[in-house]
């Protein structure tokens, strides 16, 4: 048996820490938002003439006054993805056209071009707001539901951490921000919660069964009777998500790293978070008896 | 939880079956009405593109107080009553009265069966509100009136955006009301949407005028650019007649000066109008004006009573085409501004769906070869499982015709590997039982029954942010949340029909065997 209890006060603030550092990094560095939140104009390009490159596709675009444009390459060396912010919404996609079209021949196939206006940008942002907290508040009612109050305060932490900390990392690397993020995001809300839930599920059991076993030692009873599925379950999703990264494409990449990360947190967050918030609310068998006689 | 009687191995059997050759009928091409249901392909997997305009309804606003200025003068003239100092401003409409009349026009305004303020008994509202302030009324279009005023706005843009997408005739275009002043438009397989947006651009408001020179015309009269800029003109506001009174259009060659024009033919009505204004004003310039800009403004030279003309305007052949097409299928009632725009050339949606499936086989045959390490017979059990939990999975995808999105096809990959979750709960419960029940049949049965719980519970919390993004997730996302949900099903359902089965059939043959699992 593992002692996963020997470490709660260590990973304990390992987790306060980083939680404390992704609202600093959220706050001060910000996300950096795609512009499905932020509107304007992404066009992905394929040439196939290898000589041109980033700086001259920047070059030629920066001759056409529209603002602050990124140019890079999308997955190869012969894909690009330009974004530009396009603040007056007018419709520079046939400017861009004919623009490159003059400077470097027919040479490009416009393979996707996306443009969100200010308003429809700001409504998704609102409404990906919104689902992740209606998300998080359901979550918070089907555990209270189904469990007593202590736990469902210990699985709602557990779920602000992994998405407070998957938002830092995304905050740190600069990774945008764009729907497919908060799809990743409910997932690991999703996920994250599921993995509490099989742990919280073997404490009150194991809670039911030994009346004379502390909270600490019962967490960890508890969290090694579940370990070899939370692994093989972690694992298997993992491969499916690293299948995703590798080979689905670049659309899917920044969803499925959302999700690894996602995963991973979830994972700990369910044995190190969610449990030892049992432990310093003194969770015993006590806290469920009281809850039967109720109902 | 051991037992199963023949009708159900019968009915499980037969589901799968089913659903198999549902599924199977996107690879086959079944010659049955029954089975030709296909998955389709969402506009980021085929090439196509997705619009999202707005009505924008000032301007109808605009004009509709502008009527109703003059309405309510009239309708209180005729009882007698003198309204004073009509004005409308930002919107509102303001006005005076007498103080001896006032309570009459609240009372006018307010009553139930009012002839100039509509009622509507659904939403005990009236179409416009009045408000008294100090020495004046202040009239505006309550919530339920501009409701009403956006709805059949609306209503009459999505006709004019099908009639003008039909014309262009791309294949299976799919246009929806969203909210009540946007419309979606989505048009897959198309991949260059420049055309459509600039005929959807465009409101066609066509209307034939005098020029007049002097600006003592009784109806008024504006200043108006030529449509190519050159010059302008002052033409007066007296509509004679409007787009609404041609039947067609249609681009053609002028045989004389070689020049492409637009001729119309005229309803009756129309073509009585063109006929007397044709006759009383020869000499005159009729100015053919377009949104605004004036497009021609030829001199009449005879009577035209034909009820058919022609529009000429320096067109090049594809913009009289448009022209045309524009005005054959109408004005639209307010200006649209695409807000939204996603196109994906069909290259980008092959590269998708070939990357999409790679990741599929790739991802599912990682899981499988794990499982089989982990669990061996019972991970081939759990594999089994997988793949008809996969193709019950694309079996109802199918039954639906639901659309299939890259991030479909990731929720789909993340249900193999969660799916295992549930068979792995169990077959882990199984194994702490044999610890202490020697009793094989007896330790499967509570295996099952005692992971139960967790199982269903973990489910759930998926199921809810399934159905969370299903509800507030826009295009793709929806397309991720449906195969994450329906997944959800088709695991539980291939976890405890199909795995329990066959884990039935497996240990009940071999109830004495040690170490089982």
């Amino acid at each position: 048996m593992i002692s996963f209890n020997r470490y709660y006060n260590q990973f304990n603030i390992l987790s306060l820490t980083l939680v404390v550092v992704s609202l600093i990094l959220l706050s001060f560095k910000g996300l950096n938002f795609g512009i499905d939140f932020k509107g304007g104009t992404l066009i992905e390009l394929r040439s196939n003439d290898s000589k041109i490159s980033v700086t001259s596709l920047r070059d030629n675009l920066s001759q056409m006054n529209l603002g602050d444009i990124s140019v890079k390459n999308f997955g190869n060396e012969t894909d690009f993805l330009i974004k530009f912010e396009n603040s007056k919404n007018k419709n520079v996609i046939q400017e861009i056209k004919s623009s490159f079209e003059d400077s470097f021949g027919n040479s490009f196939d416009f393979r996707r071009v996306e443009n969100v206006g200010p308003k429809v940008s700001a409504e998704l942002l609102k409404s990906g707001i919104i689902a992740i907290s209606v998300a998080l508040i359901l979550m918070l009612i089907y555990i209270w539901i189904r469990f007593e109050w202590q736990f469902s305060l210990g699985a709602i932490l557990a779920l602000f951490h992994d998405v407070l900390v998957t938002l830092g990392l995304f905050s740190l690397f600069s990774l945008e921000i764009n729907l497919s993020i908060i799809a990743a995001v409910l997932t690991i809300v999703g996920y994250s919660m599921n993995d509490t839930v099989v742990i919280f599920d073997r404490v009150r059991e194991n809670l039911r069964k030994y009346s004379d076993i502390k909270i600490y030692e019962l967490t960890n009873i508890s969290i090694n009777e579940t370990l070899s599925r939370t692994l093989i379950t972690s694992i298997t999703t993992l491969l499916a998500l690293i299948s995703i990264f590798f080979f689905g494409g670049e659309v899917l990449k920044g969803f499925s790293l959302a999700m690894i990360f996602g995963v991973i947190f979830g994972t700990y967050s369910s044995i190190y978070i969610a449990n030892t918030v049992l432990v310093r609310l003194k969770v015993s068998q006590k806290t469920l008896l009281k809850e039967d006689s109720i109902t | 939880m051991l037992y199963f009687s023949k009708l159900k191995i019968v009915f499980i059997i037969i589901l799968s079956l089913f659903f198999t050759l549902i599924a199977s009928s996107n690879l086959l091409n079944f010659n049955n009405k029954f089975l030709d249901n296909k998955i389709n392909l969402g506009l980021d997997l085929q090439g196509g593109s997705y619009l999202l305009l707005e009505i924008d309804n000032t301007p109808v606003i605009e004009q509709r107080l502008q009527n109703f200025t003059i309405t309510v003068r009239n309708h209180f003239k005729k009882k007698g009553i003198r309204i004073k100092n009509l004005k409308l401003e930002n919107q509102k409409i303001i006005f005076s009265v007498d103080n001896r009349y006032k309570q009459k026009i609240l009372d006018d305004f307010n009553d139930k069966e009012s002839e100039i303020n509509l009622y509507y008994p659904r939403f005990k509202s009236h179409q416009f509100e009045i408000l008294e302030e100090k020495n004046f009324f202040v009239v505006n279009y309550s919530k339920q009136g501009i409701v009403e005023l956006k709805t059949s706005s609306q209503d009459q843009a999505l006709e004019i955006v099908r009639r003008r997408i039909d014309e262009i005739g791309t294949n299976e275009p799919n246009i929806l009301k969203r909210g009540n002043d946007r419309i979606l438009v989505e048009l897959p397989g198309l991949d260059d949407p420049m055309r459509i947006k600039s005929l959807l651009g465009k409101t066609a408001n066509l209307t034939f005028r005098f020029v007049t020179n002097d600006n003592e015309d009784s109806f008024g009269a504006e200043k108006l650019q030529f449509e190519d800029g050159s010059d302008e003109a002052i033409v007066s506001k007296r509509i004679i007649m409007s787009g609404d009174n041609l039947l067609d259009a249609q681009p053609r060659m002028d045989n004389q000066t070689n020049e492409t024009i637009v001729s119309f033919t005229l309803d009756r009505v129309g073509a009585k109008r063109f006929g007397k204004a044709t006759a009383t004003g020869i000499g005159k310039q009729l100015a053919i004006v377009l949104d605004g800009k004036i497009i021609s403004a030829p001199v009449i030279r005879d009577t035209i009573a034909s009820g058919s003309g022609q529009i000429s305007g320096g067109f090049t052949f594809q913009s009289a085409t448009d022209l045309a097409l524009l005005l054959r299928s109408g004005a639209l009632p307010a200006p649209l501004n695409i807000i939204e725009e996603r196109t994906v050339g069909p290259d980008l949606g092959k590269d998708s769906i070939r990357a999409g499936i790679i990741a599929l086989i790739i991802g599912f045959i990682l899981v499988i070869l794990f499982i089989l390490f982990k669990y061996k017979l019972f991970g081939l059990i759990t594999n089994i499982t997988l793949v008809i939990n996969l193709i019950i999975l694309l079996g109802i995808l199918t039954l639906f015709e639901a659309t299939l999105t890259l991030p479909g096809i990731a929720g789909i990959i993340l249900t193999v590997g969660m799916a295992v979750d549930a068979n792995v709960l169990i077959f882990e419960r199984i194994k702490e039982e044999l610890k202490n029940e020697k009793n094989n049949l007896l330790a499967f049965d509570s295996g099952y029954t005692k992971s139960r719980t967790a199982i269903i519970d973990a489910n759930i919390t998926t199921l809810l942010a399934a159905i969370i993004l299903f509800f507030m997730g826009s295009g793709p996302i929806k397309g991720f949340s449906l195969t994450l949900g329906i997944g959800i099903f088709t695991t539980l359902f291939s976890v405890y029909f199909i795995a329990r089965l066959l884990t039935v059939l497996y240990v009940s043959k071999n109830k004495n065997k040690e170490k089982l699992i």
